[in-house]
């Protein structure tokens, strides 16, 4: 298949919109809103539904991996709505570099819309790796740090809202408090302010304050965490409503942040230099960018700590140290090592119930979810967890079902029942 | 009063305890998706049979009654959590439950940490399953289960999925294998099924509980469970009422008044709206008018036969039906038969020969053929002149409706074929392979379990107003989708038309992955059995916008396709088919045997008739048949086979290593043989892949949905453990060999970490040294040092000095051994071309070398008459390109390599097949990449999905298929 790439150019970003598919609905947002004051014209799809699965098994593979197909989807079914002028608009798709299926969404994508003679419309790859670049979309370093920000402060509020919603006197106070301050945050970064050091800080612990301030009643509530393939674990249109569904239950929900996730994409490289190694220049800008995220980290927590009634996240070297327990570092693929550490941290913190999801056929997941559950339930035999696979065709009374049956064992093996655990049958 | 109300996938079930806490009332029944009706039916009757309790406990457990349960404000309990509590109650000393249902299977492990598993996305192994396979061999569940007593054998089939176990069940019926020893191959592999799918490395031991429907009614069921896991499970009295016990036990249990919440349910329709599509009819005269349209494309069935006699037979013995047509020379029908297949397509067949004699005694038939799954076996028992491959007897029929035709699309009882015609030529063939998604069978189970047969089912969907929008994927999976409809009040006629909606739409966008449904072709000739039903065909017109051609013979055409085949080859003399008296004195006999050719080990049957001729199957290589074909000795696969197989078992005054051989081993053997071998150390390598290998590591198995090739792994390991070498090495690799063909050189994910797998859920493992560090033998450089320190966690320090040698030989020996690989390629080549043979570049991964995955294509492809390559022998010889999609696996930068080496050849000889293991995520975005390359320069993609399946019939009609597009001889 011929392959000449259609570049985003400088005059393209004045009058181009970038059609941007959702994943991590706060997250996302924010992000959108950073971009936007950089100048481009993004359009962040919120688009639900059937048609969106529909038009992702019409362009791609069926057996390609569910986030690929729904984001595809999701954007093919933008550009056959008729709101866009298809010379006017560009897409846009995150592009991790690792081993794993995902690094090829961007191309699938082009693919479909080779399919559908739409090859002109240009394809933005968002990445880290140097993998693609385009002269009018250019992630300059005012521009990153302002995203990394803004990922941070997403972390912060999808933490506090999900420990606060379950216990809101008056429902939806959690979520208006979350637009609130999405839109607080939007202004401050259109008047380049809120993302340095000092100020995130600061802005973190007022965002901490606030969320205590809902009026909450404390009850009792069954603790579950969600790990997972990246895409699925945060997008609702994925996971059908997940969060929400957890929330109807009475459930109180810890999903990991995506911080995390970054820190562990950077550390990789410094973990592949220690294993295979490699280049000391590669190793210095890597160290920088690691620490550089963990600084933020360490904020997020320890504005979280400063009011007794969260539940702070651990600090990623010691979700390090956990995995190192079960797994290799060298693990990287996909949520690679994090995923497993993500479980135990989850259960150490009190969510001893986790569902971990993934796509169906995920192959990264076969290892460090399904393939390490055994191990992780040896050393916490009172973990509680269940995979669950998602794709076009899994139906969501089995999915509910599935998670059902786990609530109840919950439900039933509260902490009271403490005295019953024994070693996990190995 | 407490009632317990269990609303299962397929069935309803009750108990009732009454104020002593004794159980007064149960009652059992399928509930065919009517669940309110039923439901009510059922209070009504614990009313009539309580009159004086007017209020009374309720609670509702079970897969079907979630929606109910919560609309109507009753108390629901999740179905396995009730298992238990009945369990805690009636079995206190359980270890293990094993309870299979109607669509789920569940495993409770009770004893220590307490742990549930429930069936996933896969429905392998549940009473469906049972009731699936039992229509196929035409018993009832029961019948099976008592014919399994008289079973001396069996056979492996795979149980993942009900549609590889129907493939491998109608091989091993076309083969004649005997009817009771299938029965309890399918009972033995619901067990491995339960095992390898739930059991999850968990062994299941101490006091079992065998509960649900098939455990309960089928004793062969719960033999082959004890025998398999050693174990004598107990099957308690009342194990159909557990569930229901559970709930009405349920501390959530609410008091209702009776008989308003019996009306509440009996008027109880669902509110929530399912997704639905368009109409499929409006209404009677928009089908009449659909109905004249069709009218004309008719052929004579009921034609007479001239004086002179003169007639010609097609015999299609396809998979689920036998098909079955004679002919006279204007090629018009004179007599057929549609037969559903009930195992053993021969005395079938015998009986439509004897019918015809009968008919038309002075009948002469001039040429006869067989096609379909059976071909070889019809032309063995009855001296036919011929066989075809279905596909082109399909072509051959189409062409006499619609000479122009372009693209033919056959959706029969359990496969879908479409093929492209282009130039009067089979351009491009889509078969299913590895899905019966959207094939008749499916349409028929399910109207079977709903009280129908398949034809009124499907008609009552043709004005239903909302069909029920089911996507398009697996039928097993669609069975969920169909439950979720049922409990969003879907009625019978929109659930009907929606399943004959996605029939058409697997078809289009699974089997054939169209985008554009309009670009098929402008002459369509749709046929098979399933479009005779009016909906799908409707369906099928709506889906792709255009009118389409539908034989009034749809269901005879591989037939009627054979016969005028046999028609067109006929030679002067007459056909050899037997005749009237011969038919008379016709036998069958069927032995079984294992063939020692090898040590595959084949289990064959074989068939032997009156006439003396007899019919091996079973084989997966020629040996047993005594014949070779001429390229037999051109086969790559062969050769590298015996590369590896050079690198013999080493002793060596470090220790002995042991090495799984399985996945990259496939390559790197060479590598780390010379390695460690240099270093001093023996090396030893696992023996060679078997199922008996795989059923052994099978209970290790975290995810049942990971490759055959990984599944295998944990066999190996357990022949390392028993083996008992000093060290088991199996490195975790993210990087490869760099060869720079790509924009990258990783390994995917799975053969990357599996030893990560391995570690986690191998407990023997840890008993032993296991060394599974992660090495990246992409930087020669760096590999000496970091392997110094690798191997000093396990050994005692190993001078770098001597690291650094071994390792310099072992770059060496591995350049060496892939140049071995290209120079014989590259040999074969050159002989094929001197001598005109064409040749295939079977192309997958390393790892597809071991029979046990290959399941012996490669051999078949040179019993094709072709010369077989392997895609890194030719690899090399193609310069970096660009791809359409990120570059960035060593093994699959050699695919699309390949795929250029056979467009730029420019040899019309020369042809890819790409072998693909089922649940491989990478292959989706390679296949199509590799397809894109091939198609781009105006060749044809073929893809084998392979699995644990040993089925070779679809595949090889696939491949000579394949050939006669190609128009190459066999």
């Amino acid at each position: 298949m011929e392959n000449t790439r259609i570049e985003f150019t400088r005059e393209m970003k004045k009058e181009y919109t970038i059609l941007t598919p959702n994943m991590a609905p706060i997250h996302f947002e924010l992000i959108k809103n950073v971009l936007e004051s950089f100048g481009y014209h993004i359009e962040l799809l919120r688009t639900t539904g059937r048609e969106i699965v529909d038009e992702g098994l019409k362009y791609v593979h069926n057996d390609t991996c569910y986030p690929a197909l729904l984001s595809i989807g999701q954007l093919m079914h933008a550009l056959h709505s008729g709101q866009y002028d298809l010379h006017k608009v560009a897409l846009i798709m995150t592009q991790t570099g690792g081993g794993c299926r995902a690094s090829n969404y961007i191309h699938l994508l082009r693919k479909a819309l080779h399919k559908d003679g739409l090859e002109f419309i240009p394809v933005i790859s968002l990445n880290l790796s140097g993998l693609e670049s385009n002269s009018g979309f250019k992630i300059t370093l005012p521009l990153l740090r302002r995203a990394i920000a803004a990922l941070t402060y997403g972390d912060l509020l999808m933490l506090l809202k999900n420990q606060t919603k379950p216990y809101e006197v008056e429902p939806g106070a959690s979520d208006a408090l979350v637009r609130q301050w999405i839109g607080k945050l939007t202004g401050l970064f259109e008047q380049n302010k809120a993302f340095t050091q000092r100020e995130v800080h600061a802005y973190f612990d007022d965002i901490a304050r606030s969320f205590a301030q809902v009026p909450q009643r404390r009850v009792p509530k069954v603790k579950v965490g969600v790990v997972g393939e990246i895409y699925v674990k945060y997008s609702p249109l994925a996971n059908n409503g997940l969060e929400d569904f957890l929330f109807q239950q009475g459930c109180e929900v810890m999903v990991p942040g995506i911080v995390g996730f970054m820190i562990f994409k950077v550390d990789n490289r410094l973990e592949d230099i220690r294993l295979y190694g490699g280049s000391q220049a590669k190793k210095q800008v890597c160290t920088l960018l690691k620490w550089y995220f963990t600084k933020f980290e360490a904020d997020l927590i320890a504005a979280v700590k400063k009011v007794p009634q969260f539940t702070a996240p651990s600090p990623y070297a010691h979700l390090k140290k956990l995995a190192g327990q079960v797994i290799g570092y060298g693990c990287k693929m996909g949520e690679g090592w994090l995923l497993t550490a993500e479980m135990m941290e989850l259960i150490e913190n009190g969510y001893e119930n986790v569902v971990c999801t993934q796509p169906f056929g995920c192959l990264p997941n076969h290892i460090v979810g399904k393939g390490m559950i055994r191990k992780v339930k040896s050393l916490y035999p009172r973990a509680n967890i269940v995979p669950i696979d998602y794709d076009p065709s899994a139906t969501k009374v089995n999915q509910e079902n599935r998670i059902k049956l786990m609530l109840a064992v919950a439900q039933e093996d509260g902490p009271a029942v403490s005295a019953e655990a024994v070693p996990a049958g190995v | 009063m407490r009632i317990g109300l269990d609303v299962g996938s397929t069935t309803l079930k009750c108990l009732v305890y009454g104020e002593d806490g004794a159980p007064v009332f149960q009652e059992y029944e399928r509930h065919f998706s009517q669940v309110p009706e039923k439901a009510s039916g059922m209070l009504d009757r614990i009313r009539e049979r309580f009159p004086e309790a007017a209020r009374a406990g309720l609670c509702i457990s079970g897969s079907a009654g979630m929606g109910l349960a919560e609309d109507l404000g009753i108390p629901f309990v999740q179905e396995v959590y009730a298992t238990r509590t009945a369990v805690k109650k009636y079995r206190p000393g359980a270890d293990v439950v094993i309870e299979l249902g109607g669509e789920d299977a569940k495993i409770l492990f009770l004893s220590g940490a307490m742990e549930v598993r429930m069936n996933g996305s896969c429905a392998g192994g549940t009473g469906a399953f049972i009731d699936q396979m039992a229509t196929l061999l035409g018993l009832t569940p029961g019948e099976l289960d008592s014919l399994a007593r008289e079973s001396g054998r069996t056979y492996s089939i795979a149980s993942r999925c009900g549609v590889f176990a129907k493939s491998d069940i109608q091989a091993l019926l076309n083969q004649g294998a005997q009817k009771e020893d299938i029965a309890q191959s399918i009972l033995d592999a619901v067990v491995n099924q339960t095992i390898a799918g739930l059991a999850q490395g968990r062994e299941i031991e101490g006091d079992v509980v065998y509960l649900g429907g098939p455990l309960t009614f089928l004793a062969g069921l719960r033999e082959a469970f004890d025998r398999i896991l050693g174990v004598r499970g107990v099957c308690p009295e009342n194990s159909l009422y557990y569930v229901a016990a559970g709930a009405a036990l349920s501390p959530q249990i609410k008091e209702f008044d009776l008989e308003e919440l019996t009306g509440k349910v009996r008027h109880y329709s669902s509110g929530r709206r399912y997704q639905s599509g368009m109409a499929l009819f409006h209404d009677q005269e928009e089908y009449e008018e659909f109905l004249r349209r069709h009218e004309k494309d008719r052929v004579g069935t009921e034609a007479p036969l001239p004086e002179d006699g003169v007639a010609f037979v097609g015999i299609d013995a396809g998979s689920t039906t036998v098909k079955a047509v004679a002919m006279n020379a204007g090629q018009e029908i004179i007599f057929s038969r549609y037969l559903p297949n009930a195992g053993n397509p021969v005395p079938l067949v015998r009986e439509f020969l004897r019918d015809l004699y009968k008919r038309f005694p002075h009948i002469r038939v001039k040429a006869a053929a067989s096609t379909g799954y059976g071909e070889e076996i019809i032309k063995n028992a009855f001296s036919l002149d011929m066989g075809v491959v279905e596909t082109i007897a399909h072509f051959t029929a189409a062409r006499k409706f619609d000479p122009q035709v372009d693209f033919i699309i056959d959706i029969g009882g359990q496969d879908i074929k479409c093929f492209k015609i282009k130039n009067g030529a089979i351009d491009n063939i889509f078969l299913n392979e590895a899905c019966s998604s959207g094939c008749g069978s499916f349409l028929q189970t399910f109207a079977g379990a709903l009280g129908y047969g398949m034809a009124d089912f499907a008609k009552c969907g043709l004005f239903a107003e909302n069909p029920v929008d089911l996507g398009s994927r697996c039928t097993v999976f669609m069975n969920s989708s169909v439950k979720q409809a049922q409990k969003d009040g879907a009625s019978m006629e929109n659930i009907s038309a929606g399943l004959s909606v996605s029939v058409v739409k697997n078809a289009l966008y699974k089997v054939i992955r169209v985008t554009d449904a309009k670009s098929l072709g402008r002459h369509i000739v749709v046929q098979g059995g399933t479009f005779l039903n009016d909906a799908v065909l409707r369906a099928f017109e709506k889906e792709i916008g255009q009118y389409v051609t539908r034989p009034s013979v749809s269901g005879l055409m591989g037939a009627y396709g054979a016969a005028l085949y046999a028609q067109e080859k006929a030679r002067g003399e007459g056909s050899s088919i037997l005749g009237p008296q011969e038919l008379e004195g016709f036998t069958h006999e069927v032995k079984a045997s294992t063939c020692q050719g090898c040590q595959n080990h084949c289990r064959l049957t074989i068939n032997t008739f009156a006439n003396g001729a007899r019919y091996i199957a079973g084989n997966r290589c020629g040996k047993p048949l005594q014949k070779k074909g001429a390229a037999a000795q051109y086969n790559l696969y062969d050769y590298k086979k015996q590369l590896l197989e050079s690198y013999t078992p080493q002793k060596g005054g470090r220790g002995v290593i042991g090495i799984p051989m399985g996945l990259n081993m496939f390559e790197l053997y060479p590598f780390w043989h010379t390695f460690f071998t240099h270093l001093g150390f023996g090396v030893q390598a696992s023996p060679a892949s078997t199922r008996q290998m795989y059923f052994k590591g099978q209970h290790t198995i975290p995810s049942d949905t990971v490759c055959y090739p990984a599944k295998l792994m944990h066999g190996h390991i357990e022949a390392l453990l028993e083996m008992a070498p000093d060290a088991i090495f199996y490195p975790c690799m993210s990087y490869n060999v760099d060869e720079h063909k790509g924009d990258n050189h990783y390994n995917c994910p799975v053969v990357a970490y599996y030893p990560e797998v391995l570690d986690s859920n191998v407990t023997a493992l840890s008993q032993v040294k296991f060394i599974y560090d992660y090495v990246g033998i992409h930087r020669p450089k760096d590999f000496p040092g970091k392997m110094q320190g690798i191997l000093g966690k396990y050994f005692p320090k190993i001078p770098l000095r001597e690291i650094k040698q071994a390792a310099k030989a072992a770059y060496a020996e591995y350049g060496a051994y892939m140049q071995r690989v290209r120079d014989k390629g590259q040999e074969f080549l050159r002989l094929a071309k001197e001598q005109k043979l064409p040749v295939i570049v079977l192309s997958g991964r390393p790892y597809h070398l071991d029979p046990e995955v290959n399941h012996g294509i490669d051999t078949l492809l040179c019993q094709c008459g072709a010369v077989v390559v392997t895609e890194d022998s030719v690899s090399g010889q193609v310069e970096k390109f660009l791809t359409g999609v990120l570059n960035q696996w060593t093994y699959h930068a050699r695919l699309y390599a390949a795929a250029k080496y056979v467009v730029d050849s420019g040899d019309k000889r020369l042809n890819l097949v790409q072998l693909v293991s089922f649940g491989c995520g990478v292959d989706a975005i390679t296949g199509d990449e590799v397809r894109a390359i091939l198609e781009a320069g105006g060749r044809i993609y073929t893809q084998i999905k392979i699995d644990e399946i040993t089925n070779l019939g679809a595949v090889r009609i696939r491949l000579r298929s394949l050939f006669a597009a190609l128009g190459l001889g066999e």
